[in-house]
């Protein structure tokens, strides 16, 4: 594929709002996982939860006002983006340009908040419940495109934890396609109990704060994000989407297949792409939740396609999993590591696993950076691999 | 956009049980008795998945199936588009009631179940598809713009593809909040290069012409019912075996103008 020019992109998540926080978190090694409390959670876990963010939206998108859409405005307010995306706008009309959204839950926290405040006699829903504008999966895409006055092709795609890693392949077929001629993508994904509680049925929760291959790993921790990138195959920016590879495992619907088949070739169906070789990447930034099976599994595939050279880490130490945030977010941070050149640690992580033979960075090491790998994995074993890089 | 090849079809609606009995119907030829859907078992999933396949899971299969009876490509060489506006919210009221509960236990296969994509991985699981898989969502424009989305697939990644829309009303207090009907789902395969069973060439571009209403008064009471049902037209068309233009909304602003050619 042509490489795909990346003019501006934004993050926020527990470790802040907007890129320069991103920037000092990682150079720092500070997480921005707590012990939180969140809406009536009772589990034991650690939480990465976006601060200062959750106030009613007011205005002409008030109807659209949930906890998913609250974070899409906070996070669609950092860097500049919303000044990017109108001079884009003026340059190819509001209607060229896509809307991917990335998303695993939508805005299902209102429905969780409906269902408490359903009739006692009745058992019906609040008036105030919107299920169009906050619980529907189109719900955060249909927001961001009514929020940025772009009436282009609109889709929100949602494969669990893998969701927002996919919405840059499906923004670059658009384009390639003729359906659009830039795309705002994205991923939006906030905390909710559906998800706690749901991950904690399947003992995925860790008590203890996320570690990625490390030796005494628990499970994840839950975070929430919010990011954004403007894809303008005209800009004059250096950064670009320069492959991706999509599969999917065939095999569990919430086990990875043990011997990493799909996330192989997922990996190096980005490659092939970008016409990249294996030795180009420079830091691999992996899907690294913090279970047994997600990192043992990952660790494998990218010792088949990379060796145990390529430096590579998880950066869910710093966010927690932030679900269908999570390629978004790990996107602007491959981006941060190709702009400034620094490939974070595995943060957290105190002792390697043993079984884990990839070259894990224990330590954050400062280097020039040209290219990063981002994998992104989810339930119903859909895999997305994303290749990222420096244009001249 | 490009030309594409459609391949073959599947469909699952009250009254609209399969794309061979539901042809006579789409003709006008007999009318339409919204017979509720029986009960469908999807045989091709193995089963320890097909004892945890959901209703919706069943719905998209059967629509996935009947498709995969019009054509000769195997479906593990297919790339995969699910369009779906809500998925399953038989599950999302289940876990929302049981988060209303002390203590809370929500089951785990209803969480794993719940994700957007389920029906995709059962469909991968299945049909031992191992390429890409998408799931999208565009509310009541999901068929249009997952058939953007699998047109794109064919186009640019080269691949033949796997187009199933589905969706299900929800179970009370929810199903008062969603305006769903009736279930329904639809299913395209499309192919890169025309194949001797190909129904027709389409093109699809966006446009801001009305989208297209179906004349029979039941037919359009249905199309109306289900995100599903919005590809109606268009499988109209293609029951009729007529050529010409259809126009399907397609999320927020615009809409979506699909032709079909000659193969």
């Amino acid at each position: 594929m042509n490489p795909l020019r990346i003019s501006s992109y934004t993050v926020s998540s527990a470790v802040g709002a907007g890129r320069a926080a991103h920037v000092r978190a990682l150079r720092a090694g500070t997480t921005g996982l707590d012990r939180l409390s969140f809406d009536t959670n009772t589990l034991d876990c650690w939480l990465g939860e976006v601060r200062d963010f959750d106030v009613p939206l007011t205005g002409a998108l008030a109807d659209w006002d949930c906890r998913n859409n609250r974070l899409a405005e906070f996070a669609l307010s950092q860097d500049g983006f919303l000044d990017a995306v109108a001079a884009c706008r003026a340059r190819y009309g509001a209607t060229r340009i896509g809307i991917f959204i990335g998303t695993s839950t939508s805005g299902v926290q209102h429905t969780e908040l409906a269902y408490r405040a359903r009739d006692a006699v009745t058992g019906t829903l609040p008036g105030w419940f919107d299920q169009r504008r906050t619980q529907n999966i189109f719900s955060v895409a249909a927001f961001v495109a009514l929020r940025l006055g772009l009436s282009g092709a609109a889709l929100s795609i949602s494969t669990a934890c893998s969701s927002s890693a996919k919405v840059f392949a499906a923004a670059s077929r658009a384009i390639a396609a003729g359906v659009c001629d830039a795309a705002v993508v994205g991923g939006v994904d906030s905390l909710c109990l559906t998800t706690l509680y749901g991950f904690n049925s399947l003992q995925l929760i860790s008590a203890d704060i996320c570690r990625p291959a490390d030796a005494a790993r628990l499970g994840i921790s839950i975070g929430e994000a919010g990011g954004f990138a403007l894809l303008d195959p005209l800009a004059e920016g250096s950064l670009a989407l320069l492959g991706y590879g999509e599969t999917s495992d065939a095999f569990h619907m919430s086990l990875p297949e043990p011997a990493g088949r799909g996330a192989i070739e997922s990996m190096r169906a980005a490659l092939a792409r970008a016409h990249v070789a294996p030795g180009e990447v420079d830091y691999i930034n992996l899907h690294g939740t913090g279970t047994i099976a997600n990192d043992n599994t990952e660790s494998r595939a990218v010792c088949e396609v990379f060796g145990n050279i390529t430096p590579c880490s998880s950066t869910k130490g710093w966010t927690g999993h932030t679900l269908g945030a999570a390629g978004m977010a790990e996107a602007a941070i491959s981006l941060m590591a190709i702009e400034q050149g620094i490939m974070p640690c595995s943060l957290n992580t105190r002792t390697k696993d043993p079984a884990i033979e990839a070259g894990i960075l224990l330590e954050t090491r400062v280097a020039p950076v040209a290219r990063v790998l981002s994998n992104s994995f989810g339930f119903g074993g859909s895999n997305c691999s994303l290749l990222f890089g420096r244009l001249p | 956009m490009n030309t594409v090849f459609i391949e073959s079809v599947g469909l699952a609606a009250p009254g609209l049980p399969s794309w061979q009995e539901g042809r006579a119907t789409l003709r006008g030829e007999t009318a339409l008795v919204p017979a509720p859907l029986s009960p469908h078992t999807p045989t091709m999933l193995p089963l320890n998945e097909r004892r945890r396949a959901t209703p919706t899971v069943r719905l998209a299969f059967r629509a996935a199936e009947d498709a995969m009876q019009g054509t000769a490509l195997p479906a593990a060489s297919l790339a995969t588009v699910f369009a779906s506006s809500d998925a399953d919210l038989a599950i999302i009221h289940r876990i929302c009631l049981a988060l209303t509960a002390t203590p809370r236990l929500i089951s785990p296969t209803d969480f794993h179940n719940s994700v957007h994509n389920a029906a995709a991985g059962y469909w991968s699981i299945a049909a031992g598809a191992r390429a890409a898989s998408t799931t999208i969502s565009a509310h009541s424009g999901s068929f249009a713009a997952g058939l953007v989305e699998a047109c794109a697939q064919v186009l640019v990644d080269d691949c033949d593809v796997l187009l199933v829309a589905f969706d299900l009303p929800a179970p009370e207090p929810l199903h008062a909040k969603c305006a769903m009907a009736h279930p329904a789902a639809a299913a395209i395969v499309l192919t890169r290069r025309p194949t001797e069973r190909s129904m027709a060439a389409l093109t699809c571009n966006s446009t801001s012409a009305t989208e297209t209403t179906l004349d029979e008064a039941a037919l359009e009471q249905l199309r109306l019912g289900n995100p599903a049902a919005r590809a109606l037209p268009l499988i109209q068309m293609l029951a009729l075996q007529r050529f010409g233009s259809v126009v399907l909304p397609l999320g927020l602003a615009a809409n979506l103008a699909v032709e079909l050619r000659a193969p």
